[in-house]
């Protein structure tokens, strides 16, 4: 759901097809009958944008039909908490919310405590200001006929699905959600994904074999750099990054404020210091905080949109941009491109000349002459003409050497980013103003030959050491907040926990039980496979079933055994405290199906598109109340009468994102040559288009010229008495490389989820008709 | 930037399967040796070094193939517990990623007003972007706000990174925040 892995995942498929050969069943569910559905037993079509309604059905169905895992919910989830009075849901708002701020006040969602803080529970989920009983009055609202009436999903199919899914709630059954941008890239991305994530915990299904909700990455290391940092609210190993407020004004002050009292996270402070030594080494003592005031503590949002906002206000004057092209892959990629001419300068890294790093061209449609930004580009070399580790979908951190020199002049990213560092370092190394302090006291020592670092010694940086002895970690649980031990990240500390055994190279082979290959490569965080694997065992440790045993405890040898390493303390037992709360990373170490953290609701609720072709049906709420909207003309938007039939977009197996690797290569531009737009037989005989006619999709931020491809894979959605037309096209093109064509992203809008700001790109309002 | 100058029909034509050697010949591509006879032939007396795909998160396992500093073949690694020797379309042409004409070979500059790049040597640009970097970063350098100590730069953005190694991620993250940068944002936000 959500994902298409057939087509953008295809190696994955190959384990879905293995799974049905073993009696699995494969459900697809997307607006378009993709690849992936053409192999599935069950397939249900909805609207793009109506995923809540569609889960929150599912939700409501295996509570009414008592399919959920009962003691698994009681005991491994938060449903047995009791909400505090106060705590209400109407017409759409949950309680706290400020409708000047666009924001909600969370203290209203507060679990009930006792003394101690510890949240008082009622496993018999009875009490009717539990967890459990106040999903099931929300859900109640979730009811077939209206989830159908939203969705358009024809309602057999939809019940299809509900009994296929809720069969996995069993002991011995595991069911996984796959999904990718087709969940995320809404108002309601993040609740999206909640809703998978509630839906799995009533079943049982997360921390066992064939479990769990399984984020299909995109990218061969998005993973690997999200969890270094490179998003702005997080630190290396998701350490929130300090902003400017009084309460982390100093490191004591941040470390109070964010450090939870109980779970895993409560060891914070040995993390965040270990990692400031790491960035700060002698520069980093216990007298300055270990150099915590260096840390840039920003105020605002500096998300992607944000970002590119702030730039066509003028407010940045120089960007970096490292293997990324953001005319073709940024939301209104036309307002993006207009906003790069606003930059005083800009580097770019990449293996090729993009539509991005050449948006000043009289080709990309600019006028060169009046374009004063100095642009640096670059020359990357490709992941097998340097060495170094991807993590991929499931954290297995991959080595990958070098099979040949760099092409031409072209370098490693490492290297580039090395020698700017030194050079940028050097030219402040005689300077004493605070600019210069915090880069002076950055701690860049990394060997190599040349201009090259040596890899080595950055990979034991990030595994970590003792500060004296200089001797490996052997892992996180060595790691101190006093500054005697050095970790740059300490999620991956333990891949290299002695002198030449880098683990990320492994390449043994043999399946080590479950299919876990704990011996090939090696897997953050401490070589786990399966997350919270402890929940494969029931409250006394015992396995639920023989079938989907993960790990269990062993009393005669007073630890946790089995095919993974436990994701658990592996000598604490079943009846010592915190012995039965698997979810370790959480405060109370249990499931949230409650989660009274997020900004837009502490449940998913249905809110319809920034842009949509009709009424939200579930309350007078229309938009998500919580997105943040920027104003004027950066972000137009488009209404139903001009523009009343539905975008979204996606990817083809032959191309790249936003194309740059795949459409600069000869045969795979061959293979995926034009760019097209996909639609119904219904909707192209309305418009009086057929198939391979050039025609023209046009939305409140532009318009683009494409081939018309005219298939059953899309249908009218009817609901409600209404039909409502959805189109479909990949992203991936732009004006340079073999395979040309326009850029889909030119349509779609600004606009963002309310937690994470990830673009609405899966849904927005546009019209079409013939070119000529 | 050397640009391949054909049609897009003329293109297609030469590329096909049973045109393989002749577009070799014709295009100019420097591949005959690959192209040229069977498998065997191809990766005899090869190095074979294995990496990973570089394209979507699956991390599937692919063997590299050089000789005499080429890439002469790629294949799915049979070893690979993930693919076992399987690969897409995508991860079967990434040899290509080495040997296409479009690869950038020089650093490229583009004066302000300016129509065209210039090439230039690696060291010159180092240095100018070192230079650009710390005139920006000097005048907007903001030490305490409201009294609390800040020490960033919101005029300077960094973003992507998400194809990059572990290794590079954790330098640039800790470059970019060690210069005071927190518009800082990668490919998973978008």
């Amino acid at each position: 759901m959500g994902a298409n892995p057939a087509e953008n995942h295809p190696i994955s498929f190959r384990w879905l097809l293995k799974a049905r050969e073993n009696g699995g069943k494969i459900v697809s569910v997307d607006p378009r009958f993709t690849r992936s559905s053409s192999q599935a037993d069950l397939y249900a079509p909805l609207r793009s944008g109506t995923d809540i309604p569609f889960v929150g059905g599912m939700i409501k169905y295996a509570i009414d039909n008592n399919l959920f895992h009962k003691e698994y919910v009681a005991k491994y989830t938060n449903a047995s908490f009791i909400v505090k009075e106060g705590f209400d849901f109407k017409d759409g708002l949950f309680s706290g919310y400020n409708e000047e701020t666009r924001s909600y006040d969370k203290t209203k969602w507060e679990f009930e405590t006792a003394e101690d803080g510890t949240p008082i529970r009622d496993e018999s989920l009875e009490n009717p200001r539990s967890v459990f009983q106040l999903l099931k009055k929300h859900y109640s609202r979730y009811d077939v006929e209206t989830v159908v009436n939203v969705t358009g999903t024809p309602k057999n199919d939809f019940l299809k699905v509900c009994e296929a899914f809720c069969s996995t709630g069993k002991p011995g059954k595991s069911g996984t959600i796959m999904y990718a941008m087709g969940t995320t890239q809404h108002t309601v991305g993040t609740q999206n994904v909640r809703a998978f994530g509630i839906l799995q915990l009533l079943l049982g299904n997360i921390g066992l074999p064939g479990g769990g909700i399984n984020a299909l990455r995109g990218e061969s290391n998005v993973q690997g750099s999200t969890d270094f940092g490179l998003l702005f609210g997080d630190l290396p190993g998701y350490v929130g990054a300090p902003k400017a407020l009084p309460e982390h004004a100093s490191l004591k002050a941040y470390l109070e404020k964010e450090t939870p009292k109980t779970g895993y996270w409560s060891n914070k402070p040995k993390f965040l210091v270990s990692m400031l030594k790491a960035w700060y080494g002698p520069n980093a003592t216990k007298e300055n905080e270990f150099g915590y005031h260096n840390i840039p503590k920003g105020n605002k949002n500096y998300s992607h949109m944000a970002l590119f906002n702030a730039m066509y206000k003028g407010e940045l004057d120089g960007t970096f941009l490292i293997g990324t092209n953001p005319v073709v892959g940024g939301p209104n990629a036309g307002k993006e491109k207009e906003a790069l001419s606003k930059l005083k300068w800009m580097v770019a890294v990449d293996l090729w000349e993009t539509e991005t790093s050449a948006f000043w061209q009289k080709d990309a449609g600019s006028n060169p002459e009046k374009i004063d930004t100095e642009v640096f580009l670059l020359p990357a070399c490709s992941s097998f003409e340097k060495e170094g580790s991807v993590s991929n979908s499931s954290r297995w951190m991959q080595y990958r050497w070098k099979a040949i020199e760099p092409k031409g002049e072209s370098k490693a990213d490492l290297e580039i980013i090395h020698s700017l560092a030194t050079r940028i370092k050097k030219l402040y190394k005689n300077e004493s103003t605070p600019a210069a302090k915090t880069i002076n006291a950055l701690h860049w020592e990394y060997g190599g030959h040349g201009e090259h670092p040596d890899i080595d010694v950055i990979c034991k940086e990030i595994n970590g050491y003792d500060a004296k002895t200089g001797k490996l970690v052997a892992n996180f649980n060595s790691l101190l907040d006093d500054g005697t031990t050095i970790c740059g990240n300490w999620i991956y500390s333990g891949f290299y926990p002695e002198e030449g055994k880098n683990l990320s190279k492994r390449r043994d082979n043999k399946d080590t039980g479950g299919g876990n290959f704990l011996n090939w490569s090696y897997a953050w965080p401490m070589n786990r496979r399966i997350l919270y694997n402890r929940a494969s065992a029931d409250p006394s440790g015992k396995p639920w079933s023989k079938e989907k045993a993960v790990i269990w405890w062993d009393g005669l040898q007073k630890k946790w055994v089995g095919n993974d390493v436990p994701d658990f303390k592996p000598v604490v037992s079943p009846s010592e405290p915190g012995g039965q709360n698997p979810f370790i990373m959480m405060k109370d170490g249990v499931g949230g199906v409650f989660a009274p953290s997020l900004n837009d609701g502490p449940f998913p609720e249905h809110y319809e598109p920034f842009e949509s072709p009709v009424a939200n049906l579930f309350s007078k709420q229309e938009m998500n109340p919580t997105v943040f909207i920027f104003d004027g003309s950066f972000n137009k938007k488009g209404n139903k009468s001009k523009f009343p039939i539905i975008g979204t977009t996606y990817r083809v197996s032959e191309h790249w994102q936003s194309g740059t690797m795949t459409r600069n290569q000869e045969w795979l531009s061959e293979l995926a040559a034009h760019m097209f737009i996909e639609m119904s037989e219904e909707l192209a005989k309305e418009k009086g288009i057929k198939n391979k006619d050039k025609i023209i999709v046009s939305s409140a931020r532009g318009e683009i010229t494409a081939y018309a491809m005219v298939t059953k894979r899309f249908k009218p959605h009817k609901m409600n008495g209404k039909t409502v037309h959805q189109i479909g096209m990949p992203w991936h093109f732009g004006y340079k490389g073999f395979a040309t064509g326009d850029t889909a992203n030119r349509l779609t809008p600004h606009i963002g989820d309310a937690n994470t700001n990830i673009p609405e790109f899966k849904a927005f309002l546009c019209n079409v008709r013939r070119a000529d | 930037m050397v640009e391949i100058n054909l049609n897009r029909r003329q293109f297609l034509k030469l590329s096909g399967a049973t045109a393989a050697t002749l577009a070799i010949v014709e295009l100019g591509f420097n591949e005959k040796e690959a192209y040229a006879s069977s498998k065997e032939f191809k990766i005899a007396k090869s190095t074979v070094t294995p990496t990973i795909c570089c394209y979507c998160g699956v991390g599937c396992g692919i063997l590299v193939h050089t000789k005499d500093n080429a890439v002469v073949y790629t294949e799915g690694d049979p070893d690979h517990p993930v693919n076992e020797g399987k690969l897409c379309s995508k991860g079967t042409t990434i040899r290509q990623l080495y040997t296409t004409e479009k690869r950038l070979t020089k650093p490229l500059y583009r004066a302000p007003g300016s129509s065209k790049w210039e090439e230039k040597e690696w060291d010159w640009m180092y240095d100018r972007i070192a230079k650009r970097v710390k005139e920006t970063r000097d005048a907007s350098f903001v030490d305490k706000e409201d009294g609390i100590i800040v020490n960033k730069t919101e005029r300077i953005a960094s973003l992507g990174g998400a194809a990059l190694d572990n290794e590079e991620t954790y330098l640039l993250s800790k470059m970019m925040r060690g210069l005071g940068i927190v518009y800082l944002e990668h490919q998973a936000r978008i």
